[in-house]
């Protein structure tokens, strides 16, 4: 029987083994010791460890990232964790002036083997919900995963760690529950590689770390009116898998990308770009972007829903797109579908 | 003041002479077309970084700013190779890729200068962080300027390494000035060491850009880290930059600085003063060796070649 566990557990358990594996592998961070452990995602391991390799830091993240970095260069492999993705503001600079840079401007001559676990919210507010996963992109010399199931949770943060290059290792709090099958050994996932998560023919979703759960339960339910969509995990941001997607646009010549974030110079906004500049005039194609709101977040859940893109929205744009913008599509109020919660007439 | 019984007088005033002469060649360098901008010459700062160096051992770790030549000379870093980067050329230290404000040379444990001011602040004391975790018996020397300790890094680097009592030595090269901007106009409490102080870190203000002093300073200090396990020592400098900020040529007058507050430094020069310690005939040789060295590092630069256009794509990321 294949053992499934959650992608908490999942992060568990590839820091876990790593550091048993390797004992560079230090885990500092904010609360990364309490008993709690960030969210169960360190729970224990400072039991198993110590203090010496599992610590809790001073609320410094701009110093505690350069000094992440300094113990890298010295031939650690330290594990920074961020419970918001937002706090990562006061890292940038050590994380594109240091770490994106380090390697080519000594000329080869040093590594910085680092990851950053840093976690998107959801629905708490304006600084504790943001997804800046596309500031990095923009970055040559950092590396960006996204995971979004917990084998990929395992299996990439395990390759991060063995990683001799920063990694950016984003996690969402709405995954963190999510479970499936998980080897119980260890093993990496490259980064570079997208997965087709399910296969279809009218229509192409990319969905960026938790919204791939958003592309797959839309895609259910378009499944429902007769559309076929296939549903991409791009895996990793930085470097991207941008093959995969074009084989997929070229079968289906319709592409939405949703993100977690918001679009407007977003890794959203770069694939629809290298998509269309792919095709160029060989072939007629439609592409959509789909994320937040071009404003901050609100707190209220009042207007949060119109915030968030969800399988609605994805799954309201896909029709559109296959059936012409004239199309009549109305959403009911009551729950059909369990699964993406949500009905819906053509 | 204690008998100076270990301090290497030739050794300190062939660092100051390869430091001075490599600056002011590279200087004329410059002004002839033959090496680009960015450049900030050392020139007047020497002793500081040559001072702290002669205290160290090869394996000791220096990490330092934009205006490092004399550092990357005084931990004994390869002059042919800092030349050939200046210079743009494939066989530099950085292969042409950081130029004058990112040496390094990590077999002479220096491990790089950084271009944001205070930036490496964090970077050496992770690195001590690192060094403490592998169990080694080296200091990192941190290397800063004035400036750095208005930022936040600054602080959180200085609080983190004395809670966690790091092998590192902090050595603030107070010049006075962020460019044209005095000190005064800039921070509340001009001094510096007392910031390090408010931290539980023990720091001591040094006079005079002197080598001596700062030498048996470095040596006490990397003694009692390694000894009784002291955590971080901080040491504020107080030196002066006889140059521009930026470029080879003074900035003295309008819109610049006082050339009077210039003048007793650069009457009491370091190298002058270093220089009188030794016999003329020793002096003399000592000239001769670097001069010659600095030729044949000024020819290597010449004669090497540039980067090809596929260099440009190499070293972004570690295999």
């Amino acid at each position: 029987m294949k053992r499934i566990i959650s992608y908490t557990e999942a992060i568990l358990e590839a820091t876990e083994q790593e550091m048993i594996r390797d004992s560079s592998v230090i885990l500092l961070g904010q609360g990364v010791d309490y008993d709690r452990g960030l969210l169960g995602t360190t729970k224990g391991l400072v039991n198993k460890f110590g203090f010496r390799r599992v610590f809790d830091t001073p609320l410094s993240e701009d110093g505690m990232t350069g000094i992440s970095i300094g113990a890298a260069l010295a031939g650690l492999r330290p594990i920074h964790t961020h419970v918001r993705m937002d706090f990562l503001t006061l890292t940038m600079n050590q994380l594109i002036n240091i770490a994106a840079k380090a390697r080519y401007m000594y000329g080869g001559q040093v590594n910085v083997p680092l990851v950053i676990r840093t976690l998107i919210g959801d629905g708490w507010g304006a600084q504790h919900s943001q997804g800046l996963h596309s500031l990095f992109v923009n970055i040559p010399g950092l590396k960006i995963v996204v995971p979004s199931t917990p084998h990929d949770a395992k299996g990439l943060l395990i390759q991060a760690i063995r990683d001799n290059n920063p990694v950016i290792f984003v996690e969402h709090f709405k995954l963190y529950a999510e479970e499936g099958y998980v080897p119980e050994k260890p093993y990496a996932i490259p980064f570079g590689k997208a997965v087709v998560r399910k296969k279809g023919t009218d229509i192409t979703l990319v969905g960026i770390s938790y919204m791939n759960v958003e592309c797959l339960n839309a895609a259910h339910y378009l499944e429902k009116v007769g559309v076929s969509a296939e549903v991409i995990d791009p895996v990793s941001l930085a470097p991207l898998d941008i093959d995969t997607i074009i084989k997929s646009v070229q079968k289906t010549g319709k592409l939405i990308v949703a993100d977690t974030a918001w679009t407007s110079c977003g890794v959203s906004a770069e694939i629809v770009a290298r998509v269309a500049e792919y095709f160029g005039a060989r072939k007629q194609i439609s592409l959509e972007r789909i994320g937040f709101a071009p404003v901050p977040s609100p707190n209220t859940p009042a207007l949060e829903k119109y915030f968030y893109p969800n399988a609605e929205s994805i799954a309201r744009t896909a029709l559109k797109m296959t059936h012409g913008k004239g199309a009549k599509i109305t959403f009911a109020t009551h729950k059909l579908d369990k699964k993406s919660g949500m009905t819906e007439k053509v | 003041m204690t008998k100076p019984t270990s301090f290497n007088k030739k050794q300190a005033y062939k660092l100051l002479y390869r430091a001075r002469r490599s600056d002011e060649m590279l200087g004329e360098a410059v002004k002839q077309g033959h090496v680009p901008l960015p450049i900030h010459l050392s020139i007047g700062q020497e002793a500081v970084s040559v001072g702290a160096c002669l205290a160290l051992k090869p394996n000791d770790i220096v990490f330092g700013t934009y205006r490092g030549h004399a550092l990357y000379i005084a931990k004994g870093g390869n002059l042919k190779k800092m030349f050939a980067e200046l210079y743009g050329k494939a066989t530099g230290s950085a292969k042409g890729k950081g130029g004058s404000m990112h040496l390094i040379d990590v077999g002479a444990g220096v491990m790089g200068m950084s271009a944001i001011v205070g930036t490496g602040i964090p970077n050496a004391t992770g690195y001590a962080l690192g060094m403490q975790y592998q169990k080694k018996r080296n200091v990192v020397v941190n290397f800063f300027g004035d400036g750095a300790t208005e930022e936040g890094a600054f602080h959180e680097s200085l609080n983190f390494a004395a809670l966690k009592k790091l092998p590192i030595i902090y050595i603030c090269e107070n010049n006075k000035y962020a460019i044209s901007t005095h000190q005064s106009i800039r921070q509340s409490e001009l001094n510096i060491a007392v910031r390090a102080k408010s931290y539980g870190i023990r720091a001591k203000v040094i006079q005079g850009n002197d080598t001596l002093a700062i030498y048996q300073e470095v040596k006490k200090a990397r003694d009692e880290i390694l000894k009784n396990n002291s955590g971080p020592i901080f040491f504020e400098c107080m030196t002066y930059r006889w140059r521009q900020h930026l470029g080879p040529n003074e900035d003295f007058g309008p819109g610049g600085r006082d050339i009077r507050e210039a003048e007793c430094w650069i009457k009491n020069d370091e190298l002058i003063r270093i220089g009188k310690l030794l016999p003329i005939k020793t002096k003399q040789k000592i000239e001769l060796v670097v001069e010659s060295e600095i030729k044949k590092a000024i020819l290597f630069a010449e004669k090497s070649p540039y980067p090809a256009k596929r260099d440009l794509w190499t070293d972004v990321f570690a295999p």
